[in-house]
């Protein structure tokens, strides 16, 4: 009893001792009474005042000003007391580095401790302490700790050097230490390899071009061996690099695939997905017809369906990289339906993925039970679900040919229920089931039609006005249901009113006698009464085009449609390839290539699955459709620029195996052709590189096809052909808004330079889209014909977003502009300077190379408008260092017009202050890339003359500051 | 690599901030906070949330977000089972985690989240590691500590992280030796209107209590091993000893430990040990529906279905219910509309029902859509799979443990469709 007593007291005093009193409000004084504690002699007292100095920091309180005591505090044998007195100093170092410079000595003298324990504690904090001046002391002990005999202490070194990397990464460089780190791939103990290899990831990352994990297949030995015996986390930084490994040969790749296969059964799910996408990109390497192929498709199965009986965050990130692997290898989840069957109570992030993948995998063998599932699904509670089924149902339907009567029925019943939201959803998937499937299923208009009245949301009244266009000809009151539409015209949204333009059209071309005065009415008031540019043009093209030939209109407006497929959702071939080399990752969540959002990223390499070498079995593959890159993808997207990115650009040259684009030297060898031909240009000429090019046999065919594949693109311009040339002027003219300041053609080629062809130009950026304008002009005696052109790597991705268009021949003395618009989705490489742009220029003389710079205003993307608080935030998170001024003299603007001449420019205005006779603007620019770039500009409001500007710019990649400068010296001045 | 952490509780507040690198400012987790307020309920906000510099990668646990920070290219599963392996030494460490306790042993904690991560990149993040470093806190040793003034911290090198099995501590020693482990089975399952499977998986997982002195090499034998098929082991388990022998040989960590996972797939046949009959329906322009439901065994082998609650969420219209039930209790939350019954055992000869009325909003059409049934219950001493161990036997060592096998079937996911 007396014990139990005891104990209740205690509890009590334990309660009492929690940590949770360090929480108390801050008093004034407080840190007076704490620098007190801190210099008592009392051991203990001192180091209850330092864990109280650490619960301040932990909530966010300044307790900065203790520097100097809690420093004071560290030579002391008490571990706890060394290790609070460590974290401290990681938090506070920065903010004092003066301060911290006290402390070096003592770590120092930690670092050779005989305890290990001690030495790597020591090394470890050393490298948190984010100050330049101490770095300098770290090295020496940093190398002695690389190379001690504890293993212990050499994994924490390991990571030092990448922490120290961050820091200051020329020191790192020029003390060896990267070959130091090398080494420890090597070493004997699989925790320490595990630790070289994931701080070498972490340095590559910022070091594209570098060869730092140089994999041959000795270090790859070295890595299986390891991937056994280390920790899970070091298995995951094993594996990840191990999967941009490109074995030589099948068989090496299948060595690694059964090395690691074991790791599917691991029970952490990073793990796991890691090994999913080792194999994944190995697998590709193996012959289709061996055993071991089928057997690894089979073992791929389980470990997938297990990571969906995890929790629901991990569930989500399985669930994305499912996404991709089904549409790769569909085989390897065919049979797991009903393992994405949803339950009521997963959250809406999982809900919406797993109807994603059910409709992937929807097939004739299991498309009743999908479809029962649907229906289930389309009575719950949560609307975005229950929409998203019923849309579901709709796919199902085109894309299983079979099961589209019942789809169609299933949505018939699910209209009954008159549900609102379900019915609008339900028309515009028939809609799209009636684009499918022309004149199958139009027996349900009449119950459609039904439905009129609810309809409220304007994608769901545009598909039912679509409806009654397409099919005027068997509803016989089309021209009512019409003109009841037409009553509320000017309050409709763009999508319905275009859709209803056309549908009145529709109806007057198949019923022209009763309904001239509907087509009437819907012209003008699209025409007249209108102020959307996109309706009114649609309202002329249609007018005149009635007025002059009725039966061109009949041909274009009621002109067979391309049937829709299923295809339209799924990732495009060479990006799921990517995305497939990237499982695991953000990007793999996102579906989107790491370059596209990993902000600066210094130049991401771009991965790609390795191809078969081909020993014979090429033919069999093609039972897999699209998987091997070597044969042509079906290009779900038209293939814009590619026909001419295979004529100069070696890497997408056929796959002889010896190209892995993965392999960094080749990244640093970069130029490629091009390259080469640059350097000729430099040097003296050769020859060599340009007969290569023209014998390229791929290149007649990509000229040959390019026209053709033009008219599609515009619709339904071939049909009309020159008539209606002029309307799209027109609308052309009216359309584009006022843009950015483009400045005057400059020569890029002179004449001589080029055997007669003189190339000047300049670049634009019009409503979103970057052009470039070139005039050609041939001054040589002989036509020129089959012209086209390429860019070189270049800092911001620019490539041609298509083939340069001069169909004829250019013959002598004559002239032609030509505009090319541009994409920023090529491959990056950061020029010197960074605007700088190396162009290659073909015509059937000979290829010619020049390089030109372009404003950097040609890549502000329209929606750079920050939001005010993330501004402010942005502007505190960049550090200062990354602040550059300028000024802008000779300026006679005031603010409200600089700042809407840079608005021209996608240089947006987001806030006005102003302040002691000082205008000041802040100023957003988004780049392509995804780059913020900040500015404030100072503006004098009292000089009439406005002569100067001030001008500070902060960016995270403070390298293009200068040319945002540029930009806005240029816009401001012209 | 994870670059900060922030502990968010129910409210909304950052009560704990730890930064691995540089300092993240707090204003980052404006953009949680926005999703946070965008997310119908607290589960729904979304894992990975993008903002302008950072990605923030969020669990929900105990009530508790735990939103990790990255800049760079950093696999999100990496992040989240490292979320779970710190939810889950909290746990370890102060029993339960939650805001309180992770107040009252904030040095602690920050000790802990230090010694798990060093430069974003895992340290030690085995439990057994970590308890040698920094032991948890007893009430005993925090008031030992006040008056001697040691510490927390271990002062030995943790050898164990070097090892070839980093994740056993050296040095062990028990007077009793003893060896437990549970075979822990939940069904999940969907049931349709008419009672048939839709599909129907078990996950199942062994647990073990292990508490032997020295370095015990075990092996466990199963009568039907073909059973596993899909299964994810500690790192202790000998991957290629299992392919060969479909047996288990492992040096077990000490302590608590998951031995294996495992999965039986929907393309196994999986008993069914509850049936409903349930009839629930709502009438047109009627304010009262009907509400009946029924449980009853169906494949148990002959066990006790035990500790059996329904529950289920009525639809919006329903203002109130008014049910009689023939054993248990039962609640209607009318704000929240959902309905629970504590149904207890079901005893086959009189079987526990559920009938009665609901009341619907006055003048208000009939409800869209039919509520799921979601059922929970346990059985002692069955695996459902089937699965059962043959023996276990132990090497390296000369005592004698005592040894033990325990074996139960839970409802996971259980939803029946009305």
């Amino acid at each position: 009893m007396e014990w139990a007593s005891q104990l209740c007291e205690n509890r009590g005093l334990g309660s009492k001792m929690t940590d949770s009193k360090y929480f108390t409000t801050t008093k004034k004084g407080e840190i007076f009474e704490l620098k007190a504690e801190l210099n008592s002699d009392k051991k203990e007292k001192k180091k209850e005042a330092v864990k109280k100095v650490i619960a301040s920091m932990t909530v966010g309180k300044d307790v900065s000003a203790l520097f100097p005591d809690v420093v004071n505090c560290m030579q002391t044998d008490n571990l706890e007391l060394k290790k609070l007195v460590y974290l401290y100093l990681m938090n506070y170092a920065k903010s004092q580095p003066d301060m911290a410079i006290m402390a070096v000595n003592t770590f120092v003298k930690d670092c050779e401790d005989p305890n290990p324990l001690i030495r790597a504690l020591a090394v470890r904090t050393m490298g948190c302490i984010r100050v330049d001046k101490i770095t300098e002391y770290l090295c020496e002990p940093l190398r002695k700790c690389l190379k001690d005999e504890d293993p212990y202490v050499r994994k924490t070194a390991a990571v030092c050097v990448a922490k120290l990397h961050d820091i200051n990464a020329q020191l790192v460089e020029d003390q060896g230490f990267l070959d130091t780190l090398k080494d420890l791939i090597s070493d004997s103990n699989p925790m320490v390899v595990a630790n070289a290899v994931a701080a070498l990831s972490e340095i590559a990352e910022s070091h594209p071009n570098s060869n730092l994990l140089d994999l041959n297949p000795q270090t790859i030995n070295k890595l299986l061996t390891a991937l056994n015996e280390c920790t899970e986390w070091g298995q995951i930084f094993i594996l990840d690099c191990l999967a941009n490994y490109m074995p030589r040969d099948d068989r090496e790749s299948q060595s690694i695939c059964e090395r690691v296969t074991p790791r599917l059964s691991h029970a952490n799910s990073a793990v796991v997905l890691s090994a999913v996408k080792v194999l994944m990109k190995f697998m590709e390497m193996l012959p289709k017809d061996l055993d071991y192929y089928g057997t690894l498709l089979k073992k791929l199965a389980p470990p997938l369906v297990t990571l969906l009986s995890a929790e629901p965050e991990l569930q989500y990130v399985a669930l994305r990289n499912i996404n991709l692997i089904v549409q790769k290898r569909p085989e390897i989840l065919k049979h797991e339906m009903k393992v994405f069957f949803v339950k009521y109570n997963d959250p809406i992030y999982v809900k919406l993925e797993k109807l994603d993948i059910m409709i992937r995998l929807a097939s004739q063998a299991n498309i009743a039970q999908v479809l029962a599932e649907l229906k289930e699904y389309a009575t719950e509670v949560d609307v975005d679900f229950v929409r998203k089924a019923v849309r579901a149902i709709g796919r199902c339907a085109i894309k299983v040919e079979q099961s589209a009567e019942r789809c169609v029925s299933t949505l018939l019943d699910l209209i009954q229920t008159k549900v609102n939201y379900v019915v609008q959803e339900a028309i515009v998937v028939i809609k799209d089931i009636f684009r499918k499937y022309p004149n199958k299923y139009e027996s349900v208009i009449a119950t459609l039609c039904e439905n009129l009245d609810s309809l409220d949301e304007p994608e769901a009244r545009a598909a039912m006005i679509w409806i009654v266009g397409e099919y005027a000809e068997r509803i016989d009151n089309a021209d009512e249901l019409l003109e009841s539409f037409l009553e509320g015209f000017h309050d409709e949204s763009t999508q319905v009113q275009l859709q209803l333009l056309t549908a009145i059209v529709k109806l007057f071309l198949k019923k022209p006698t009763e309904t001239q005065e509907l087509v009437q009415q819907v012209l003008s008031l699209a025409t007249q009464d209108s102020d959307n540019p996109d309706l009114r043009d649609r309202g002329y093209i249609y007018w005149r085009l009635l007025s002059t030939d009725p039966v061109a209109a009949k041909e274009v407006v009621l002109a067979e449609k391309p049937l829709i497929s299923e295809e339209t959702d799924l990732i495009e071939p060479t990006l799921l390839e990517e995305l497939i080399c990237h499982i695991g990752t953000l990007a793999s969540v996102y579906h989107k290539p790491p370059s596209a959002f990993v902000e600066g990223s210094r130049g991401v390499q771009h991965k790609r699955i390795p191809a078969r070498a081909g020993s014979g079995e090429s033919a069999e593959s093609s039972d897999v459709g699209q998987s091997g890159p070597s044969e042509a993808p079906p290009a779900v997207i038209p293939s814009q620029g590619d026909l001419l990115g295979d004529l100069l650009n070696l890497d997408l040259a056929p796959p002889t195996a010896t190209v892995p684009s993965v392999q960094p030297s080749m990244q640093m060898g970069a130029m490629d052709l091009l390259g080469g031909g640059l350097d000729s240009l430099m040097g003296d000429e050769s020859d060599t590189l340009g007969g290569d090019i023209g014998g390229s046999p791929s290149m007649g065919a990509g000229l040959g096809v390019a026209p053709a594949a033009m008219p599609t693109a515009l619709g339904i311009a071939p049909a009309v052909g020159g008539g209606l040339g002029d309307l799209f002027d027109l609308g052309g003219g009216v359309g584009m808004p006022t843009g950015s300041y483009v400045a005057p053609k400059t020569v890029w080629l002179p004449a001589m330079k080029a055997k007669g062809l003189e190339i000047s130009g300049t670049f634009a950026r019009r409503g979103g889209i970057i052009q470039m304008d070139l005039t050609l002009t041939n001054k040589a005696m002989s036509v020129m014909t089959d012209f086209a052109i390429q860019f070189n790597r270049n800092s911001f991705g620019l490539a041609p977003a298509g083939p340069l268009q001069v169909l004829t021949p250019l013959s002598p003395n004559q002239t032609i502009d030509v505009s090319l618009p541009l994409s920023t989705s090529g491959p990056v490489m950061k020029m010197e300077p960074l605007n700088n742009l190396q162009v290659a220029v073909k015509n059937n003389i000979d290829v010619f190379y020049f390089s030109c710079q372009y404003p950097l205003s040609l890549i502000f993307v329209e929606d750079g408008k920050m939001e005010r608080q993330v501004f402010l935030a942005t502007w505190k998170d960049i550090p200062n260092d990354n602040e550059a001024q300028f000024q802008i003299k000779d300026i006679h603007l005031n603010s409200d017009a600089a700042s809407n001449k840079l608005q021209g420019s996608n240089i947006f205005t987001i806030a006005k202050r102003t302040v002691e006779g000082q205008d000041m603007l802040y100023q957003s620019v988004k780049l392509t890339n995804g780059i913020w770039v900040l500015a404030e500009m100072r503006i004098q409001t009292g000089n009439p003359n406005y002569t100067e500007m001030e001008l500070s710019i902060k960016c995270r990649a403070p390298e293009v500051c200068q040319f945002v400068f540029l930009c806005y010296e240029l816009v401001l001045k012209n | 690599m994870i670059h900060s952490l922030f502990l968010v509780n129910a409210s909304g507040d950052i009560f704990l901030e730890k930064h691995w690198k540089s300092v993240v400012s707090r204003s980052v987790c404006d953009y949680f906070f926005e999703a946070l307020e965008r997310a119908t309920e607290p589960e729904n906000v979304p894992p990975v949330i993008p903002t302008p510099h950072h990605y923030l990668i969020n669990v929900l646990r105990h009530r508790i977000y735990f939103v990790a920070v990255i800049q760079s290219e950093v696999p999100p599963l990496f992040v989240i089972e490292f979320l779970h392996r710190v939810v889950d030494t909290f746990q370890d460490y102060f029993g339960v985690c939650t805001e309180a306790a992770i107040k009252d042993n904030v040095v602690v904690v920050y000790e802990l989240l230090e010694e798990m991560l060093d430069n974003g990149f895992p340290l030690a993040t085995e439990s057994n590691i970590l308890k040698e470093l920094i032991k948890p806190p007893t009430i005993l040793r925090t008031v030992v500590n006040t008056i001697t003034g040691s510490t927390n911290v271990g002062e030995q090198l943790p050898t164990g992280q070097l090892s070839v099995v980093p994740w056993r501590r050296t040095g062990v020693k028990y007077t009793n030796n003893e060896a437990y482990f549970d075979v822990i089975e939940e069904i999940d399952a969907i049931i349709d209107k008419s009672g048939s499977t839709i599909t129907a998986e078990i996950q199942g997982v062994i647990d073990a209590c292990v508490k032997l002195t020295g370095m015990p090499d075990l092996t466990l034998s199963f009568m039907n091993p073909r059973l596993l098929d899909d299964v994810s082991f500690h790192p202790c388990v000998r991957f290629k000893r299992w392919e060969a022998e479909r047996i288990l040989s492992f040096i077990p960590p000490d302590g608590n430990f998951r031995l294996l996972s495992y999965h039986v797939s929907s393309q196994n046949l999986v008993a069914i040990p509850v049936y409903v009959k349930h009839n629930i329906s709502f009438r047109e322009g009627s304010s009262q529906g009907r509400f009946e439901l029924t449980l009853g065994p169906k494949q148990t082998m002959g066990k006790a279905v035990e500790s059996v609650l329904v529950s289920s969420q009525l639809p919006r219209g329903v203002l109130n219910a008014n049910l009689n039930p023939s054993q248990g209790t039962y609640t209607f939350d009318p704000v929240t509309k959902l309905l629970s019954w504590d149904v207890g055992k079901i005893n086959p000869q009189k079987l526990p029902s559920l009938k009665g009325s609901m009341s619907l909003q006055a003048g208000a059409s009939k409800p869209d859509e039919n509520p799921t049934i979601n059922i929970q219950f346990k059985i002692q001493q069955l695996a459902i799979s089937g699965l059962k161990v043959n023996r276990l036997d132990m090497y390296g060592e000369k005592y004698k443990p005592f040894k033990g096998i325990k074996y139960m079937t839970k409802a996971g996911k259980f939803q029946v469709r009305t």
